[in-house]
């Protein structure tokens, strides 16, 4: 049977950063969507992460950040995709990160980040349009 | 060989995520992979671990992996969370618990949504098994909610079956009591710290009891254990009755019957081909449109279900109708 490809997104939480409710409420949402949500908890590391979205085969990491260390977790998270040949997931972001740090991100690879006030219709459709089944 | 066969066999991650993926996705060009892997299956040992949602099942997954480790065996995970019927979509956190073995590469886990496609979860899932099996995983740890008949399936695949209830769900025990219940090798009772663990221990221990004249001439007794998986208090002690059930299946001539009869074959091999059938019929059906047709014939008071039925399904089978 000719069956659509159905799309697999995972929502991280790096660091030491325990605030998780956002990321909950986005992991909702993207079921709503009709995504499946693979939710990987608080308090990982990068390496965590990258291990467990390509075991899961995601098409996108949604990473939450909201207590600063962005500048840390999110490069690194791109370049193990990298080095793992895995940089066909898309990496998007969101959460608590100055407007400064966005173009950084962007030029290492991060495709998205969505800072507070962004409606969950939004961000919904962004993935929708930007993110498709591998 | 087909080159996916060979990465899997060899072991590589990102060509078994790949390939389970196609196999949920319903791809038709797996089934040469799988045909291809079916010569290294046969190696891994199954355990199945269902029961309710809350009992604490990722949370002994957890533990077991801990163990398993310690003795140097690979494992591989497929934890089934339900999608949602209403969106599709599904919220698969089983892995939470388990994260901690990410980095592990002896471990590897794959969460699985039920999805409620035609083919079933059961098929994509005893696929899934066969996969990590080729990968050359020891033991692979199915982790179910045991809500649907698809998903006991599941769990009546593998060759310890194991069900975890918690203290006090009497009711729930009720409720499962005539169908998943009957399929459990072992019962793990656990949160065994909470008020009515003695209670429920009794109460299936007079269900297995009952059906005392099942285990006579040697054959398997589910043992119930008490277990407090998040302190891992009495989960070497369940490993253990796992191993026992084992031997008991590879190494009795009851068990090595249980384990490779012509029945089990038989049942397998019905299910699968019962699943194409619905697959390759189905799509047919709404490929021409046919089905839709028949939907708004019925709809119109033009035609009942039952002869719109026979008209859209004999004809397929070279059946005239009535």
């Amino acid at each position: 049977m000719k069956q659509k490809r159905k799309v697999r997104v995972m929502v991280a939480k790096p660091g030491l950063d325990g605030h998780d409710r956002g990321a909950r409420i986005i992991a909702r949402a993207y079921r709503d969507a009709g995504f499946e949500v693979v939710y990987t908890g608080l308090h990982q590391t990068p390496e965590e992460i990258v291990e467990a979205a390509i075991q899961e085969d995601v098409d996108m990491i949604g990473l939450s950040s909201l207590a600063g260390a962005h500048k840390y977790l999110f490069p690194r998270t791109v370049e193990l995709l990298r080095e793992k040949g895995a940089d066909d997931i898309v990496v998007c972001g969101g959460g608590i990160v100055p407007d400064e740090d966005i173009e950084m991100l962007k030029e290492i690879g991060i495709k998205k980040i969505f800072t507070p006030g962004t409606t969950l219709e939004e961000i919904v459709k962004w993935v929708e349009e930007n993110v498709k089944p591998r | 060989m087909d080159k996916v066969v060979e990465k899997v066999v060899a072991g590589d991650v990102r060509s078994v995520a790949r390939l389970i993926r196609d196999i949920d996705d319903g791809i038709p060009e797996v089934r040469e992979s799988l045909k291809g892997l079916y010569p290294y299956t046969g190696n891994a040992y199954v355990i199945g671990i269902t029961g309710a949602p809350g009992v604490g099942k990722s949370t002994l997954v957890d533990q077991m992996l801990s163990h398993i480790r310690k003795k140097d065996k690979t494992v591989g995970v497929l934890a089934v969370d339900p999608t949602s019927p209403f969106s599709g979509g599904a919220i698969l956190g089983d892995r939470v618990r388990m994260q901690r073995h990410s980095m592990d590469s002896g471990v590897f886990i794959r969460s699985l949504a039920t999805r409620g496609h035609f083919g079933g979860l059961t098929q994509s899932t005893r696929s899934a098994i066969d996969v990590l099996d080729a990968m050359g995983k020891d033991y692979i740890i199915v982790e179910t909610v045991g809500v649907g008949q698809d998903e006991v399936d599941v769990v009546k695949t593998a060759h310890t079956t194991v069900i975890v209830v918690i203290p006090g769900m009497g009711d729930d025990i009720q409720a499962i009591k005539a169908g998943i219940l009957e399929t459990g090798d072992i019962f793990l009772i656990n949160k065994a710290d909470r008020e009515g663990t003695d209670k429920t221990m009794s109460d299936l221990r007079l269900m297995i009891e009952m059906d005392q004249r099942k285990y006579e001439g040697g054959k398997w007794k589910p043992p119930i254990l008490k277990t407090e998986s998040i302190i891992d208090r009495g989960v070497v002690e369940f490993l253990e009755e796992v191993e026992k059930h084992k031997k008991y299946l590879t190494e009795t001539t009851e068990g090595l019957e249980l384990r490779k009869s012509k029945g089990k074959v038989r049942e397998e091999l019905g299910e699968m081909v019962k699943n194409r059938l619905i697959q390759e019929v189905l799509s047919k059906l709404t490929e021409t449109g046919e089905f839709d047709g028949a939907v708004q014939a019925i709809v119109e008071g033009k035609t009942d279900p039952y002869s719109a039925c026979d008209a859209l399904v004999l004809p397929r089978l070279g059946l005239h109708t009535g």
